[in-house]
């Protein structure tokens, strides 16, 4: 029985299955596409993605039934955040780009330097306690400004948590987004970023020049 | 677990061929395919870790297949006035004419074993428990169907039903 199915395998099931075996990559993208929408319509959709490029790459989108709960750079693997997603919040994933439409549209406003904040819900789910804190925070530096992490430390009420900060920014669930990227080290320098020093100065150029 | 999606991507092709190869092209395979994976994705997380995505995937889209037969047996057929809706049997002289030539040229029984077995590549034993039958008699099936598709296939443009020959295993099947 193996050697049947292995021999079928093989040669591409044979030629006399070649009509059963034919199809049309379009017609596999419409449905798709219809499962995107049935599936949003009968709400077993716990998460959508999409992907979106922009100046500092490809960015993945991530959104609950609450709001955007994810943001990941490329440098993140997005295979492998969807991978951590699926064990963290469900396996229930679909790419779904008609479900994250206004965060692309607000994105591509940002980066097109028409858009100064995210009107967008959030799901924030991802951090808890005192990284929760920093990154609530984190929205009320203003556009093209900068503070330093002990600033922050200080905003959230421990400024003795000058690090904790540090890690909550690199570990921001929501990057771009929520702009851990206006958080500098207090001599100015740049300080680590989730996408690299090459994208936290690309964001902070853009705000500045705008 | 994987991503739901994943399993689209990786499995959607094979289990479009087998709803292809019990219903025909047309809606009723687009259909069958939904719904078996709107089913999927509704029941996936308490699938076991262990479980074998591409049969569990099969089956689903089988019983979802056989549910539209079902159905389209129960409608009956209208002899005076037909409506004018599209054909659901796609442009004559196209792939897909020659594929609704081919599955009409098999009985369901052996549309079921060609798609279990050789497409969605389930052994005779699994397609067997899956279609209710025996392993003897999903081999056969499987056998007489793929010796008409060999023919048809031989025969190239001459219409499917001229290779239809009848078959003395389809009544030990089940």
């Amino acid at each position: 029985m193996t050697a049947e199915r292995s021999a079928v395998q093989n040669t591409g099931a044979g030629e006399e299955l070649d009509v059963l075996t034919r199809l049309d990559p379009a017609q596999l993208e419409r449905l798709h596409g219809r499962l995107e929408h049935e599936a949003a319509a009968a709400g077993a959709v716990d998460l959508a993605y999409t992907t979106t490029d922009t100046p500092v790459g490809k960015l993945l989108l991530v959104a609950t039934n609450e709001g955007l709960v994810r943001v990941a750079f490329a440098s993140e693997h997005h295979d492998g955040v969807l991978a951590g997603l699926a064990g963290t919040i469900s396996p229930r994933i679909l790419r779904s780009p008609a479900r994250l439409e206004p965060a692309v549209r607000q994105l591509d406003e940002y980066f097109a330097g028409h858009r100064r904040f995210f009107d967008l819900p959030l799901d924030r789910r991802l951090s808890k306690g005192f990284r929760a804190d920093v990154l609530n925070h984190l929205p009320e530096i203003p556009y093209g400004r900068t503070e330093s992490y002990a600033q922050v430390a200080a905003a959230v009420g421990n400024p003795k948590a000058v690090r904790a900060v540090g890690s909550a920014c690199a570990t921001n669930p929501l990057p771009v987004v929520v702009p851990c990227h206006r958080v500098l080290r207090s001599d100015g320098a740049f300080g680590g970023y989730l996408g690299g020093p090459d994208a936290k100065a690309y964001l902070l150029g853009l705000e500045s020049a705008a | 677990m994987k991503p739901f999606e994943q399993l689209v991507t990786d499995h959607g092709p094979t289990v479009l061929r087998v709803c292809r190869a019990v219903l025909g092209p047309g809606p009723d395979a687009e259909d069958a395919w939904s719904e078996a994976f709107l089913s999927a994705l509704k029941a996936y997380p308490q699938l076991p870790s262990d479980a074998n995505h591409e049969a569990w995937l099969v089956t689903i889209a089988h019983r979802k297949a056989i549910d539209v037969v079902r159905r389209r047996a129960r409608i009956p057929t209208p002899t005076e006035h037909l409506p004018e809706s599209p054909s659901s049997l796609g442009l004559p002289g196209n792939d897909d004419d020659e594929l609704r030539q081919a599955v009409a040229a098999l009985p369901l029984k052996q549309r079921e074993a060609v798609a279990l077995h050789y497409l969605a590549g389930l052994p005779y034993a699994e397609a067997a428990e899956l279609t209710g039958s025996t392993t003897d008699a999903v081999r056969r099936a499987a056998a007489d169907g793929m010796a008409k598709l060999r023919a048809f296939y031989r025969r190239g443009q001459q219409r499917a039903t001229e290779v239809a020959a009848p078959d003395a295993s389809e009544g030990a099947f089940r």
